[in-house]
C-alpha cells in the first residue's frame, strides 16, 4: 500500500487506542465497585488471549495448553509472595515469569516439532501433565485447595503504598496497554513477520531459508511468558492460586475468547475474553448452566463467522 | 520398591489393562475412523462415551435389561451424532481441519453442561449384567469384565468385516482413498461422512454403557476419555484402527502397572510420556509399518 494511506489510517488507529485507553483508565472512577472489578479482570483475561493469538493468529498454530503457562504464573507469584518476606509485587512477577517461561522452554521444545492437531494435543497433553504435578503434590502446592497469600504493596524505588481497587485497575491496565504495545511491536517485527508467513505457507517459508522451528520456539516461548505474566496478574487481583486454573478448560476458554474477538488482531482477543465474560455474567444470573448457549454461540461463530468481532479491522490494526 | 511387587498382582494388573485397554480401543477405534474418513478431529468424542452411558442408565432404570440399554443407547446416540455430522461439520467441509477442532469443542463444551443439567453432578452406576465371579490369586474377578473385554473385541471386529466385505463398508473406504474419485463414482460422500460419524458415536456409546458398571457415568469423564483416545490414535498412528486397538492395549497396560507404584492419577503421565517419546521418534505412531 502507499506509504500516504498507510499514514493516514494509522493517525486513526492511535485516535482510537487513545480514546479506548481513555476509557479504561477512566472506568474505576465512573463505575460501580463490582463493574470496576471485572474491567479489571477482562484485562487480565484479555492479556492471556492475546498472549495465545500469536501463536492462533500470527504463527497458525492452536494452542490447547495455555492454561499452563497462566497457571504457572499464578504458582510462581504465590511462591513468591509466601517466601518472602513483606510479599514484593515485582519479585512475584519476576518468579511467575520464571515459572512460565520454564514451562514454556519445556513445552515449545518438544511441541514445535509437530503440527496442527498434533500440536494442539502436544499443548493440551503437557498441561494435562502439569495440572495432574499441581493437584499431586499437595505438599507444595495445597494440591486441591490451592494456596492463598496476602497482596504484595504496589512498591516503587523506596515508594510503597498498598493497593486500592483502583491503583490496581490502573496497574493492570498499564501492564496490559504495555504488553499489548509490545506485543503489537513483535508481530510487526521482520520476527513477526516471519511468523505469518509461517502461518501462510510453511514449506515455502522453509524453502526461503528460515529455520522454521526456532521461529516456533521463540514464538511459544513468548507467547507462553506474556500468559505467565497474566496469570502474576491474576493471582496478585485473587490472592490465591488454585489447580482449576491449570485445568484445560481454560485453555478452552482462551481459544474460545480469541475466535469470538477475531484472531491476528491481538485487540479482538480481550474484546472475545469480554464478550464471554459479559455473557457469562448475564446469563449466569438466570440460567445455571450458561455454558450451553455460549458454547452453541460458539459453535455458530466457528462455522458461519470465523472471522469474530473485529475481524474486519484486521488489516487496519495491524498497520 | 520395584522387588516387592508380588507376580499375583503383576498378573492382576495385566487383566485390567486389558479389560480397560478393550474398551478405550473401543472408543478409539470411532475416534480414528471418523480422523480417517473425514479429517476431523472429533474433540467431543468422550462425551458421545458419557452421554452413551447416561442415555444408558435412563434406559436401565426404566427396563430394567443392561443389554437393551446398550442397545438403546447407541441407536439414540447415533442419531445424535448424525445430527451433529449435519449441523456442525457438514458446513464445514473443505475448511481448515483445524476448524472442526474449535467447532467440535463448542459441541463438547455444550453436551457436557447438557448432561450436567440434566443427569446431575453425581454419578450413576449401573448394575452388571453378569454377577459371575471367578478366582483369580487373591480376589474374585468379576466375569463382567471379561465379558467386556470380549464383547468390546467383538464389536470392533464386526466393525473390521463390515469395511473389509460389505458394499458401504467397501464406499467407505473408497471415500478415505480419494473423496473426489469416489464421488465421481456415484458414492454419496456427504452421506458416507454422517453415516460414519453415526458409527462411530455408536461405538463410543456403547463403550460407555460398558463402562458404567466398572466406573460409574459422570458428566465428568467425558474429557478423560477423549484425552485418552487422542493419546491411543496418536500413539497407534492416526487413521490407523489396527494401530490403535493396539495402542489402547500397550498404553492401558502401562497405565496399569504405573499404578501399582504411583496413584492412578498420578499413572496418567505414564501415558502422557508414551505419548511425548512417540511423537519425538515415531512421529507416524508405533504399531504401523514405517512409511515409505
Amino acid at each position: 500500500m502507499s506509504p500516504m494511506s498507510g499514514r493516514h489510517s494509522n493517525r486513526g488507529y492511535w485516535i482510537g487506542f487513545a480514546i479506548v485507553l481513555g476509557l479504561l483508565t477512566a472506568a474505576p472512577t465512573v463505575l460501580p465497585p463490582f463493574w470496576s472489578r471485572f474491567v479489571t479482570e477482562i484485562l487480565i483475561w484479555g492479556l492471556l488471549a492475546m498472549s495465545s493469538d500469536i501463536l492462533i493468529g500470527y504463527t497458525g498454530m492452536i494452542s490447547f495448553g495455555h492454561s499452563a503457562f497462566f497457571g504457572l504464573g499464578m504458582y510462581g507469584a504465590a511462591a513468591a509472595l509466601l517466601s518472602v518476606k513483606p510479599p514484593n509485587l515485582w519479585l512475584a512477577i519476576l518468579y511467575g515469569l520464571v515459572g512460565a517461561g520454564a514451562v514454556a522452554v519445556f513445552v515449545a521444545y518438544f511441541s514445535t516439532r509437530l503440527r496442527d492437531i498434533y500440536f494442539g494435543i502436544t499443548t493440551l497433553v503437557f498441561s494435562q501433565i502439569f495440572y495432574v504435578i499441581i493437584f499431586t503434590w499437595t505438599d507444595v502446592t495445597g494440591g486441591e485447595n490451592g494456596l492463598n497469600f496476602r497482596q504484595p504493596a504496589l512498591g516503587l524505588l523506596g515508594w510503597s503504598t498498598s493497593f486500592t481497587p483502583e491503583t490496581l485497575h490502573w496497574f493492570v491496565l498499564a501492564v496490559v496497554t504495555l504488553s499489548y504495545l509490545l506485543l503489537r511491536r513483535i508481530t510487526q517485527s521482520p520476527f513477526g513477520m516471519v511468523l505469518q508467513s509461517i502461518r501462510e505457507n510453511e514449506p515455502r517459508t522453509r524453502a526461503i531459508g528460515y529455520a522454521v522451528e526456532r521461529y516456533k520456539i521463540v514464538a511459544v516461548m513468548l507467547s507462553g511468558l506474556f500468559a505467565g505474566l497474566a496469570g502474576v496478574l491474576y493471582a496478585i487481583q485473587n490472592k490465591f492460586a488454585a489447580p482449576d486454573f491449570v485445568f484445560f478448560l481454560v485453555s478452552g476458554e482462551v481459544v474460545i475468547f480469541n475466535v469470538m474477538g477475531g484472531v491476528g488482531t491481538l485487540v479482538g482477543p480481550v474484546a472475545g475474553a469480554a464478550f464471554f465474560l459479559l455473557l457469562r455474567e448475564g446469563l449466569s444470573r438466570y440460567f445455571e448452566y450458561y455454558l450451553i448457549p455460549v458454547g452453541i454461540i460458539f459453535t455458530l461463530m466457528v462455522i458461519f463467522f470465523p472471522q469474530g468481532f473485529l475481524g474486519f479491522l484486521r488489516r487496519r490494526l495491524n498497520q | 520398591m520395584s522387588v516387592g511387587i508380588p507376580l499375583e498382582q503383576i498378573a492382576v494388573q495385566t487383566v485390567n489393562g486389558l479389560v480397560n485397554g478393550m474398551i478405550l480401543a473401543l472408543v478409539a477405534s470411532g475416534l480414528t475412523l471418523i480422523f480417517g474418513i473425514m479429517d476431523v478431529v472429533n474433540f467431543a468424542h468422550g462425551d458421545l462415551v458419557m452421554l452413551g452411558g447416561f442415555v444408558g442408565a435412563t434406559t436401565m432404570a426404566a427396563t430394567g435389561n443392561f443389554w437393551i440399554a446398550l442397545l438403546v443407547a447407541a441407536i439414540v446416540i447415533a442419531v445424535i451424532g448424525a445430527a451433529l455430522q449435519i449441523s456442525t461439520l457438514r458446513p464445514l467441509l473443505g475448511r481448515d481441519p483445524l476448524t472442526t477442532i474449535l467447532a467440535t469443542f463448542g459441541v463438547s463444551l455444550v453436551l457436557q453442561k447438557y448432561a450436567l443439567w440434566q443427569w446431575g453432578p453425581s454419578a450413576r452406576q449401573l448394575q452388571e449384567p453378569i454377577t459371575g465371579r471367578f478366582d483369580l490369586f487373591y480376589l474374585q474377578y468379576p466375569w463382567y469384565r471379561v465379558a467386556t473385554a470380549l464383547l468390546a473385541g467383538a464389536i470392533i471386529g464386526a466393525l473390521w468385516l463390515f469395511l473389509k466385505r460389505g458394499t458401504y463398508g467397501i464406499w467407505i473406504r473408497a471415500t478415505t482413498q480419494d473423496r473426489i474419485m469416489a464421488s465421481a463414482m456415484g458414492i454419496p460422500v456427504p452421506w458416507v461422512h454422517t453415516a460414519v460419524f453415526a458409527i462411530g458415536a455408536a461405538m463410543a456409546a456403547a463403550s460407555g454403557v460398558l463402562f458404567g458398571p466398572l466406573g460409574g457415568v459422570t458428566q465428568t469423564m467425558g474429557a478423560d476419555f477423549t484425552l485418552r483416545a487422542f493419546i491411543v490414535v496418536v500413539v497407534g498412528g492416526m487413521g490407523n484402527l489396527g494401530g490403535s486397538i493396539l495402542a489402547s492395549i500397550f498404553i492401558s497396560l502401562l497405565e496399569a502397572y504405573a499404578s501399582l507404584f504411583v496413584s492412578p492419577a498420578q499413572a496418567v503421565i505414564v501415558s502422557f510420556v508414551a505419548l511425548i517419546l512417540t511423537l519425538l521418534f515415531r512421529p507416524t505412531g508405533l504399531f504401523v509399518p514405517t512409511p515409505k
